[in-house]
């Protein structure tokens, strides 16, 4: 049993932010795989090139749902190219840490919300964002 | 475990309560009767008495003669000592090592670790229920094969091993024949002789004892190289002063165990079966291991579509402990090797449960367990991207 999970990711995981799903959503990201053990689907809505609707559905361990629940709360709001910044260090240092072998949890979230931003992008007929170079891969 | 006061504890198989009356007789060796049993005067003698004493428990409990029993500091170091303990001493024999793909890591790391000195192990699969074939057994076994080490139980879905008819298998080619015992002893009945088990480790804390306590049974028929080197104890093939009020509580939780079993293993089925059943109603769940040749204290069952750290987070929440065979809950993020080895797919052994039940546990437990299993169950589906529509609320 992982008991040492901060205060912020046990409240995240038991009152999840955003979760659910959007009809018609604007953009759909989904990263992982159920080998792994974690899938996370973030939509999103946007209106004036801002992420004015997200929401979420994971299948994962307490650090996938919580970082979910916490990226999607950080990005509710942002124009595209700020959520496109969000990385994964913010969401883990918003949830004050999480173990070390829960990091890829925040790789996936980071992950699933570019591919729901390039989805939106694609489909207005724009060019995808590109990957930084280096990033850190989220599987095992 | 904040906002719910009851605690079910429903992880036997990690580890167990003391009984009170082994705590009451375990004192005295810790205060007034401390001496060292190596030691010349009165109150070593006290100590030295009550370890043979213990010795003789332990070796009715499961068939054995007394002087067959060797105390250790439990099923990791049994384990640990059977297995290269023999591999060393015989290894002019042969190099060769049959074993499980299902052995606890007790036993299948040290296997591996003995690869890696220039030994020989063949790796037995099992059928979809945990269970090995002793044809293969018989199969597997070459000119040059030196050790059989098969569970007698796993401790992950409680499948109970055809061990007697491995025991004969071994026993007619002259191979030893080693069985991790720590899930079986105190909860089925084992008889050495009968069954033709040349070594077996059993630990404390699985039936109401001491944690760092177990015991290593050698036939007398084994030969075998000491793991510990030192002194003289445990006629000079474990070193160590021994722990005597781990020993006194191991022997006496272990005679206990032994003669309630068949009321306590009646009553803990009938509690399993109805756990079993109750979870099953669940849509999209399965059992895993063996229907009926199982342990009575063992449930394990996988729902699909959730995974199972976030399952034991919510249970936790609500009193209840339990396990699962989900890589998201391991240091190394390996799913069970047990579960995979019975061919269960990745994606479907994250969502695994593991509910091990014990002396303490009551049909209330039951009740409650299966009040709260199947709405945390609804709760992660809901939140899941793979569970189907026609299964959300």
């Amino acid at each position: 049993m992982k008991l040492d999970y901060s205060n912020k990711v046990m409240d995240h995981f038991e009152n999840p932010r955003n979760q659910g799903t959007i009809e018609n959503a604007d953009g759909i990201g989904e990263e992982g795989n159920p080998q792994c053990g974690d899938i996370m689907k973030i939509y999103i809505r946007v209106l004036d090139n801002r992420i004015s609707d997200v929401k979420f559905q994971t299948f994962g361990c307490g650090a996938a749902i919580a970082s979910s629940s916490m990226a999607t709360e950080l990005i509710k709001g942002k124009t595209l190219e700020e959520a496109w910044e969000l990385s994964n260090k913010a969401v883990v240092s918003a949830l004050e840490g999480l173990p070390p072998q829960k990091v890829h949890c925040s790789v996936l979230a980071e992950d699933a919300i570019h591919k729901a931003i390039n989805d939106y992008r694609v489909k207005q007929g724009l060019i995808p964002w590109e990957e930084k170079a280096g990033k850190e891969p989220h599987h095992h | 475990m904040e906002d719910n006061k009851r605690i079910v504890y429903m992880d036997n198989a990690a580890t167990t309560p003391l009984r009170p009356e082994v705590v009451d007789a375990m004192i005295p060796f810790m205060t007034e009767n401390f001496g060292n049993p190596s030691s010349l005067y009165d109150i070593a003698k006290i100590s030295r008495e009550a370890v043979a004493k213990a010795r003789s428990r332990v070796a009715a409990a499961i068939g054995a003669q007394d002087k067959e029993i060797y105390f250790t500091s439990g099923g990791t170091e049994s384990d640990n000592w059977a297995i290269k303990g023999v591999c060393f001493a015989n290894c002019d024999k042969g190099m060769h090592i049959i074993t499980s793909s299902i052995e606890h890591h007790a036993v299948s790391y040290t296997c591996e670790w003995l690869e890696k000195q220039g030994f020989e192990v063949t790796y037995l699969p099992v059928d979809k229920y945990g269970m090995i074939s002793p044809e293969d057994v018989k199969s597997s076994i070459r000119d040059d094969t030196i050790l059989i080490t098969v569970m007698f139980a796993n401790n992950e879905i409680g499948t109970i091993e055809p061990i007697a008819e491995i025991g004969k298998i071994a026993r007619e080619k002259g191979i030893i024949f080693h069985t991790d015992a720590v899930q079986a002893v105190g909860h089925v009945p084992i008889d050495v002789e009968e069954m033709n088990i040349d070594m077996l480790s059993l630990s404390g804390h699985k039936f109401n004892g001491p944690k760092g306590t177990g015991a290593l049974y050698i036939g007398k028929r084994v030969k075998l190289d000491p793991l510990m080197h030192g002194g003289d104890q445990e006629r000079k093939r474990r070193a160590g002063t021994e722990n005597v009020p781990g020993i006194v509580g191991l022997a006496l939780a272990l005679e206990l165990s032994v003669a309630e079993l068949k009321e306590s293993s009646e009553r803990l089925t009938g509690l399993r079966n109805r756990l079993t059943e109750g979870l099953l109603k669940i849509p999209k769940s399965h059992l895993n291991g063996h229907p009926e040749n199982r342990l009575p204290n063992n449930v394990n069952v996988t729902f699909e579509y959730i995974e199972g750290e976030s399952i034991l987070l919510m249970l936790n929440r609500k009193g209840i402990a339990a396990s699962t065979g989900s890589a998201c809950n391991s240091s190394s993020l390996e799913p069970s090797h047990v579960l995979t080895a019975c061919g269960i797919p990745a994606e479907i052994v994250h969502g695994s449960l593991r509910l091990t039940i014990g002396e303490m546990t009551t049909d209330e437990d039951v009740d409650y367990v299966l009040k709260v299993v199947p709405e945390i169950v609804q709760k992660l589906r809901n939140m899941s991207p793979l569970t189907p529509d026609e299964l959300r609320t």
